[in-house]
């Protein structure tokens, strides 16, 4: 698994507002069958490094490879179209349509000259979905998601990210908000969507549940990488170690107190 | 999440995640039904529950109520309404207002009237048809754009298109008054009837269709390995409706009969219905007035779903505008004025539409308009003013927003809203 090349490689990417330096010349990358946790601060620059790479502000400098072609992301289009699927934390569902309606939303399949929608098909397929990622707390894919439980909507999010074909999985903030009992099934969902080969980048600040699910841990601080661990070799403690005072390569901005 | 009394969806781990296949029993679903209306998912239960106690109360008061003669006239009085209603639908799916289809349907009732006057240059039926039906899509696509593209509240553009559109009604009418309709076929649209054999065809073909259409969606599921709703249900569903068109055309037919505004309605209210349930557009609809951010990430044209929904909310304002002017055989200054638009609006409130977006039904519009109609209808025969209707529908206007916003509380404590 590490001598294939990353599914997702970012070269050097830098990304700035105005004067705030968002990102400075980071390297990241995350490989097929690998859980990639991206740790850090608040204002570390996870959002701003997924953001980036789900299209919606394309990077000021630096590369992105898909699997090792060099490819360039302009809108959420180009990212869908390569197979890059993000899970925002606030999941994007309409509560008043049911389950198999949110997961083909905006990719309804029809059928027959009238091209009505092909309920029985999208049924099916959502189901089978949900079955091959052991979704099993679903009763029934034709409820509303206003019915259901936080980690069940999570999971519908999760299986409508992972129906086209997608390579690439970036999940943010899965488990904030929710109980225990339901942090553990979308736990347990994570490392199943590695488990079948996806790439899937999981944005937390929950280092149990990053050393629960993930194979490698990158660490972000004040926009720059400043450490990327193999989750065996490392504990919480140097995980933490690193989000408060890990090494910068550039002292960001005029501000001192930044560094102290 | 606050889950006081909640279905049982968190089943024990391992427990299939679809419904076992072969269908659930009648038992199951009436449960499961039972369940819905406990948590405030009320369908079409309160709305019929009304109808009865109206038709009950006006009945015990005027023996005429529930007469062949005063059911044909009902259908009559409830077109316009009934259409004008259709079409509000789809702006309330989208959580927006539309109040300009009051006088939107006036410019088109006027535009018929004008355009078919026998003064020498008179236009023929069909040409008028459309330019009546296209001046109303074009006035909801032009009030869709601004409301979408620039972002004014549909309040304030729809606010201002009942004035403006007050006044063409007013301009194209100048000093003439009134102008009698003088075209057989707008004359006669809801004032002559179908054939009695015709309209025993029609009803059939309407049942067998129904039949045919159930039974395939359960042979497809089946095939599909699927859950299907259990196969008395299919009986009762298809029952009901042979029992209501038989009752609806043998009553008809003991006095006047079935005017030809109601199979136009009918088949509006297929197609209408259709389009929400069973099409992208119509799913687009729905997910707009649910989550517009939601709808916009899957790649939906927001824009283009809110322009069109005011197109056939205006649309469909101007075909009741033809309904009304036609019953009248007549328009004048008022036309599109009076109560037109606020039973509309009121109509598919009360039929459950809700005006926060994202909930409703075709359906919902017809039940509501009935009840009004109703209402008015009774409230005439009982020889009763215009202010004492007023006063009774706003109460039962009332009453069906109070009972929404019940049922809407129950469904937040179970989670559902």
């Amino acid at each position: 698994m590490n001598d294939t090349k990353p599914t997702l490689e970012l070269r050097g990417v830098s990304k700035s507002f105005g004067a705030v330096q968002a990102l400075y010349n980071v390297d990241f990358s995350v490989r097929a069958g690998e859980v990639m946790a991206l740790v850090g601060d608040n204002g570390a620059g996870k959002s701003t490094l997924i953001k980036s790479v789900a299209g919606i502000h394309p990077f000021d400098s630096g590369e992105v490879l898909f699997e090792g072609q060099p490819v360039h992301i302009h809108g959420p289009k180009d990212s869908a179209k390569l197979g890059i699927e993000v899970v925002y934390q606030d999941l994007a569902l309409a509560d008043n349509l049911d389950v198999v309606q949110n997961m083909f939303l905006g990719r309804e399949e029809t059928t027959g000259i009238l091209r009505s929608l092909d309920e029985v098909d999208m049924e099916k397929k959502a189901d089978e979905t949900l079955a091959s990622l052991s979704v099993t707390t679903i009763r029934s894919t034709r409820q509303t998601v206003a019915g259901l439980s936080g980690g069940q909507r999570q999971s519908v999010a999760v299986a409508k990210a992972v129906m086209w074909n997608s390579k690439v999985v970036i999940l943010d903030e899965p488990t904030a908000a929710l109980g225990v009992a339901q942090t553990r099934q979308v736990l347990d969902l994570v490392k199943r969507l590695g488990e079948q080969g996806l790439a899937v980048v999981l944005v937390s600040h929950n280092l149990y549940d990053v050393f629960e699910v993930a194979d490698k841990i990158t660490v972000l601080r004040l926009g720059q990488n400043v450490a990327v661990y193999n989750r065996k070799d490392v504990t919480q403690t140097q995980v933490v170690e690193a989000i408060t005072a890990g090494k910068l390569s550039k002292v960001p901005g005029p501000e001192a107190e930044v560094v102290a | 999440m606050t889950t006081a009394t909640p279905p049982p969806i968190e089943t024990a781990p391992g427990a299939p995640a679809v419904a076992a296949p072969g269908g659930e029993s009648l038992r199951d679903y009436v449960q499961r039904w039972w369940a819905g209306i406990r948590q405030g998912d009320l369908g079409s239960l309160t709305i019929v529950i009304g109808l009865i106690i109206i038709a009950i109360v006006f009945q015990s008061q005027n023996s005429n109520f529930l007469t062949a003669g005063n059911f044909v006239n009902l259908i009559v009085q409830a077109a316009a309404i009934t259409c004008i209603a259709m079409g509000i639908v789809f702006v309330l799916l989208l959580g927006e207002i539309d109040l300009s289809v009051g006088y939107v349907s006036g410019v088109a009732g006027v535009i018929v009237a004008l355009l078919t006057f026998p003064d020498g240059n008179q236009l023929a039926t069909f040409p008028t048809l459309l330019l009546a039906l296209g001046a109303g899509v074009a006035i909801g696509l032009l009030q869709g754009v601004i409301i979408a593209k620039i972002g004014v509240p549909s309040f304030v553009v729809t606010l201002a298109g009942l004035l403006g559109w007050n006044g063409v009604v007013l301009l194209l009418i100048g000093d003439r008054g009134t102008v009698i309709i003088q075209n057989s076929f707008f004359e006669g649209f809801a004032n002559n009837f179908v054939p009695e054999a015709t309209a025993w065809i029609v009803a059939i073909a309407g049942v067998a269709v129904y039949a045919g259409g159930l039974l395939w969606e359960r042979y497809q599921r089946t095939k599909a390995g699927l859950g299907h709703a259990p196969d008395v249900l299919i009986l009762l569903r298809v029952g009901a409706l042979a029992a209501a068109l038989l009752i609806v055309v043998y009553v008809a037919y003991q006095d006047r009969g079935i005017p030809y505004v109601f199979l136009v309605l009918a088949g509006v209210y297929i197609v209408l219905t259709y389009v929400l349930n069973r099409t992208t557009f119509g799913r687009h609809v729905y997910a707009v007035g649910g989550n517009a951010e939601a709808a916009r990430r899957a790649g939906i044209n927001v824009d283009a779903v809110k322009i069109a929904c005011f197109g056939i909310c205006s649309g469909l304002a101007a075909l009741g505008g033809i309904i009304l002017a036609s019953r009248l055989r007549s328009v004048d200054t008022n036309s599109g004025g009076g109560s037109i638009l606020l039973y509309s609006i009121a109509a598919a409130v009360i039929g459950g539409t809700s005006l926060f977006g994202g909930r409703g039904s075709v359906k919902s519009a017809v039940l509501g308009a009935l009840v009004i109609a109703s209402i008015d209808n009774g409230l005439g025969l009982l020889g009763l003013s215009s202010g004492t209707k007023f006063v009774v529908t706003g109460l039962v206007l009332l009453a069906a927003v109070v009972v929404d916003s019940l049922a809407r509380r129950g469904r937040e404590q179970a989670g559902r809203a």
